[in-house]
């Protein structure tokens, strides 16, 4: 049982129905995520790579269509499970980071009030021990003052704040898998790594499987095991992430090379050729 | 102080009753690309603001181009010193084509042959002729951002105020972009000031920069600074931290690049 992978992908499709025809925004993906493995998936914009998280979630709405030959989580086949069954599953096993907490949180809720709801739903608690839980968890993503923080409003907070107290939401009913959906594209550089930092910790420590989705590669290459290389709905790169310098597909070299560096003696970048391969 | 492009003294700028921008000063040489960094709220697009007109309630001294700068608009002004603004989809009004969108600050400049001009400037800018009378929806992120540019330089300015012009867009469109604004400075000679919180694009596109926190200039460091980081404020330290580092810092990369630029 414990050697089984955590997640199992195969063959993942997800379809948008156009006047057109469908169009086909994940072509055949497959992956596997071990137990306590952190798995980032990168690509640039339309690439399918958020479509390919929410998916896992079964959280593709219509029109949009969604088929795989296998979706195993935990040796749960997730294609089989009702609306009632996902949602039980929601949250309290996979839970899902968005990108902007400006967004995603309730704005007339207070923040202790949303983080004892996401544990509400899953778990029955006296309200006592709900409020220590919501407290602790709020400690342990480091916010300080944990007590004055849940009676704040999310507009009451700052971005890394209200990253955090998403963090915090996300995590309190102890998942065993975090999706996390570009979680600090929104945030400034330096509060991005305390962020990325917080979420490696809470990850490592509690066992949890972590896929980290993400366009920015040297993130990525700092914070997971494995990396998958998203482009036009199709992986074109899987490699360790001590091994994406070594990268061999042109599409990941394209971006690897189109990056500026630290010590920049390039006079001009290379540039993705449009047409899919790298011109210089 | 003939050869600065740009050169502030003592500026503080305030929104309403706060105070948002403390003493800053430094001089931009005539030619040169010098960027502002530092996190949001650091006031650094504040001052490209006060800068260009935007934020009209400054105190101290702005001048550009050698003549100090009044608190209104200066429609002479606009003719050495334009802006590109950060997100390509809010900064092109929607229900303008891109022709009339290049063609308008002639029009207010009262300046002819327009026609001709906007050709070429899309052929300056790398954009096809057929985008011409297009609508900003029809157009990608970085077709936009190149509209912008394009905009930008219609008057022909000397000084080109960036405000993180390329952090809207992904990275292989970010290259383009960045090659796109080198270019035209070699070509035209232009002077840069530009905001980004992105340190590897400063070392790309620019020679010095003055790093931002709080309102206020911490720290004025050329480019090499971030080949070894060797900056001497701890904010500065903490910046350069946060992004990584210089993942290159292979000595003798650093010492032929020491010998190639010194």
């Amino acid at each position: 049982m414990t050697d089984a992978p955590l997640l199992e992908v195969e063959d993942l499709r997800v379809s948008f129905a156009t006047p057109k025809g469908p169009v086909e925004v994940v072509k055949g993906l497959n992956l596997t995520l071990g137990r306590e493995e952190r798995l980032g998936i990168v690509g640039e914009s339309g690439s399918g790579k958020s479509m390919t998280g929410r998916s896992i979630l079964r959280l593709i709405r219509a029109p949009g269509k969604q088929t795989a030959k296998t979706l195993r989580f935990d040796g749960l086949d997730l294609m089989a499970q009702g609306t009632r069954q996902m949602r039980r599953i929601r949250g309290a096993r996979i839970s899902m980071i968005m990108q902007d907490p400006k967004f995603s949180l309730n704005p007339v809720m207070t923040i202790g009030h949303q983080i004892a709801e996401a544990l509400q739903v899953h778990e029955k608690l006296p309200r006592r021990d709900l409020q220590a839980r919501v407290i602790e968890m709020l400690n342990s993503v480091r916010l300080n003052d944990p007590e004055r923080v849940a009676k704040m409003y999310p507009h009451e907070v700052s971005g890394g704040m209200g990253q955090r107290v998403m963090i915090a939401m996300m995590l309190i009913p102890r998942p065993q898998l975090l999706i996390a959906d570009e979680p600090t594209s929104a945030l400034d550089v330096s509060i991005q790594a305390q962020v990325l930092d917080l979420i490696e910790e809470l990850v490592t420590g509690n066992g949890m499987g972590l896929i980290l989705i993400s366009h920015d590669l040297n993130l990525v290459a700092r914070y997971c095991d494995r990396i998958l290389v998203m482009n036009g709905g199709e992986v074109v790169e899987a490699c360790t992430a001590p091994d994406l310098h070594k990268a061999s597909h042109p599409y990941t070299k394209g971006l690897l090379a189109a990056q500026p560096r630290m010590q920049e003696t390039r006079d001009e970048l290379p540039v993705l050729d449009r047409s899919g391969g790298v011109r210089t | 102080m003939s050869n600065a492009a740009i050169s502030l003294k003592d500026l503080d700028i305030s929104y309403g009753d706060t105070k948002v921008v403390r003493d800053v000063s430094f001089d931009v040489a005539t030619g040169e690309s010098f960027a502002l960094v530092g996190e949001s709220g650091s006031g650094k697009s504040t001052v490209l603001k006060a800068i260009a007109g935007l934020a009209p309630d400054w105190t101290g001294e702005i001048s550009v181009l050698g003549k100090p700068r009044g608190h209104g608009t200066d429609r002479t002004f606009s003719n050495t010193c334009q802006m590109v603004f950060q997100d390509p989809y809010a900064s092109l009004h929607p229900r303008k084509t891109i022709d009339t969108v290049l063609s308008e600050p002639l029009a207010i400049h009262g300046i002819g042959q327009r026609s001709k001009k906007v050709v070429e400037m899309l052929s300056a800018v790398g954009l096809d002729q057929r985008f011409r009378f297009r609508f900003p929806h029809q157009l990608s992120g970085g077709q936009r951002q190149r509209v912008a540019i394009a905009r930008a330089l219609m008057l022909e300015p000397k000084v080109m105020l960036l405000d993180e012009p390329t952090s809207a867009l992904d990275v292989s469109v970010q290259a383009e972009i960045l090659n796109l604004l080198k270019r035209l400075r070699r070509e035209q000679g232009l002077t840069y000031l530009m905001v980004t919180h992105n340190l590897p694009v400063v070392s790309f596109m620019c020679d010095r920069m003055a790093v931002m926190n709080k309102g206020r200039i911490v720290e004025i460091a050329p480019k090499t600074a971030l080949y070894d980081g060797s900056f001497s404020d701890p904010y500065t330290l903490d910046l350069y931290a946060a992004s990584g580092g210089n993942p290159d810092a292979d000595p003798a990369v650093a010492a032929a690049s020491d010998t190639k630029d010194p």
